[in-house]
């Protein structure tokens, strides 16, 4: 048997068995590390889409507050979006990128920074400075929040594609690259075999067809002796001095 | 003898006023429009009202700033057919109320021009009661001094910028300190004004504009903690009128919490129930103290619900002081008292539109009723 499934392209040696051999026992090795990479992942994935959850519960209710607090801004104020738009200058919340690595993933955490600053801390000095202070805060806490979110998303995006990578690393090698190299080795294997017995049935052809040969060539000569005179053969086989090469006997094959 | 010759001139305009008065929300329709689901209930609910059909002809996703300019919209409209109808010394007392929104116009167009911005944006959102001739010239100015020599000098406000003629230059700080100074010397104007008045136009206006200057002055006193604005500075911003000048201001200048802003305002009975942090003037203040309590909770270390509060209880107070200007007859300060009784209105209806917009049901209640 040669295998049914498909194999590679391969003359089968035993050369080529090693080399197969080898590279069946590291795809097999590389399957249970991809494995591991991708429950490691999945794990990861499923706490972060937890959190994601979570995050975005609570941005709902943090934007709603905050939102909240620039109504009271507006009831006890009036409009100061405009002022406010004008006054602020440099950014006192500012978002930082790092990286996490999982398992070989490079992750991007946003974090943040807020800078103290003074901007538009005078609007609303005469009315309202406290609700508009109040709602610069909680604007601050929900942007917190935003950010938050936004580093669990990216992450999130990126799990989903590695792991998308990996399991269709981990299926590749299990459904598609052992079989092959399996049924490389069974071809390999069953080849190499059925040369081995081409050339036992080879050989035993060849010793039967001596075996046959040197039969036929002694009964020849059996016969021979009995109808010849034994005298014309005397003086060969007992002086044996002449030379061989000179006449051509008709029994030797060779 | 106002009373005798009162009628002659302004008999007609307080008859007018008066009826405007009536047509001001009461409780019960403050009460319907709370119970409303979603902003089309409310307007169903207030075309029922003096404001009829006024938000009759908007698109359907109607705004909460929608509803707040179409309610001031009317407000001007009523007070330009009353300043339109009135003669001196009342429409001078008209155009005093105008100073308030031309001093607020002109630093809106100041900030704007600093951040050089398109100019017809910045007159749009000009408040309609404070426009006046002069005002898109202020574009052209780059320091106060130029502003005062090109622009403001014609206008009614000169006078009140010749105390800040020494900020040189026009940065944030400074502006919103100039506006405050502005502020200050139009209400010690108009007090002076009201007190020329005499009779009881001066016994009423008196009692509301020191309430007014009262209130700056601990706004400013309590905003301006932790702000780079230096104590000299702050006490150069109070008012000096008011049941708190001289004594009260003076601790005010200094205080550096607000345990000190208390103690300066222990002097004066009704202020001294502002800084309760108990029972309020109404009912609904308890619920608010608790709903904005929950709200610092969830959100960690924010404390200021106290001050928000008290900034509600100056709100509830200035609606009774302008309440009781109705019940004097033969005096301006009606005028005033409506015209801030429903600006009060006008706040009080976007707030309960925003909590039913935003589906904030347990605040609703936290709206100044007037009526």
């Amino acid at each position: 048997m040669s295998g049914t499934g498909p194999r590679e392209n391969i003359f089968p040696t035993r050369m080529a068995l090693t080399n197969t051999k080898l590279r069946l026992k590291g795809a097999q090795t590389g399957h249970s590390l991809l494995a591991k990479k991708r429950d490691a992942l999945t794990t990861r994935f499923r706490a972060i889409l937890r959190r994601v959850d979570e995050a975005k519960r609570k941005m709902g209710r943090v934007m709603q507050l905050a939102s909240f607090s620039l109504a009271e801004v507006t009831y006890a104020t009036g409009d100061i979006s405009y002022l406010v738009q004008e006054q602020a200058k440099s950014a006192t919340f500012r978002v930082k990128a790092k990286q996490e690595n999982v398992s070989g993933v490079v992750l991007p955490a946003f974090e943040v920074d807020r800078v103290p600053g003074s901007d538009f801390n005078l609007t609303g000095l005469g009315r309202g400075g406290q609700q508009v202070l109040k709602a610069k805060e909680v604007y601050a806490k929900a942007v917190e929040t935003l950010v938050e979110l936004a580093s669990l998303q990216t992450a999130f995006m990126i799990l989903d594609e590695v792991i998308r990578a990996t399991n269709r690393r981990v299926n590749a090698i299990e459904h598609v690259v052992i079989p092959r190299l399996d049924n490389t080795i069974k071809y390999i294997i069953s080849e190499l075999d059925e040369m081995d017995r081409e050339e036992f049935f080879r050989l035993k052809k060849v010793q039967g067809k001596k075996k046959r040969d040197a039969e036929a060539s002694e009964a020849q000569r059996r016969l021979l002796e009995e109808s010849e005179a034994p005298e014309d053969y005397q003086p060969e086989l007992g002086g044996g001095g002449g030379d061989l090469l000179s006449s051509k006997d008709e029994d030797v094959i060779f | 003898m106002e009373a005798l010759f009162f009628n002659v001139n302004t008999g007609f305009l307080e008859g007018i006023v008066r009826g405007y008065k009536a047509g001001l929300l009461t409780q019960n329709q403050y009460n319907n429009l709370t119970q409303c689901e979603s902003i089309e209930d409310l307007r169903t609910q207030l075309s029922a009202t003096d404001y009829g059909n006024f938000l009759a002809n908007e698109p359907l996703p109607i705004s909460t700033s929608t509803i707040a300019e179409k309610a001031t919209q009317l407000l001007v409209d009523q007070f330009n057919y009353l300043r339109s109808n009135a003669v001196e010394p009342l429409s001078k007392f008209f155009d005093y109320i105008t100073y308030a929104y031309m001093i607020d116009n002109v630093i809106l167009l100041i900030t704007g021009t600093l951040h050089e911005r398109n100019t017809q944006e910045l007159l749009e959102r000009c408040h309609p009661l404070g426009v006046f001739e002069t005002l898109p010239a202020l574009c052209v100015a780059t320091n106060v001094e130029e502003l005062y020599r090109t622009a403001l000098i014609e206008t009614p406000l000169a006078p009140y910028f010749r105390d800040c003629l020494s900020a040189s230059d026009l940065d944030d700080l400074n502006i919103e300190i100039i506006r405050n100074t502005l502020y200050k010397a139009y209400l010690e104007d108009f007090y002076a004004f009201c007190s020329s008045l005499g009779g009881p136009t001066a016994d009423v206006m008196t009692r509301l504009l020191a309430f007014e200057a009262d209130r700056r002055s601990i706004n400013i006193a309590i905003n301006s903690f932790g702000t780079e604005l230096s104590k000299e500075r702050r006490a150069k911003l109070f008012p000096t009128i008011g049941r708190l000048f001289p004594a009260g201001n003076n601790a005010l200048a200094r205080a550096d919490d607000i345990e000190q802003v208390r103690q300066a305002c222990d002097g004066v009975a009704e202020y001294r129930a502002f800084f309760d942090s108990g029972s309020g003037p109404g009912g609904a203040r308890g619920q608010n103290g608790g709903a904005s309590e929950s709200t610092a909770h969830l959100l960690g270390d924010l404390d200021t619900g106290g001050a928000a509060e008290l900034e509600d209880r100056f709100f509830a107070y200035e609606v009774h002081l302008n309440k009781l200007a109705f019940l004097q007859q033969f005096q301006y300060g009606v005028f005033y008292a409506y015209m801030k009784l429903k600006e009060q209105e006008i706040r009080s209806m976007t707030w309960i539109a925003e909590c039913i917009a935003q589906d904030a049901r347990d605040r609703i209640q936290d709206y100044i009723p007037t009526f």
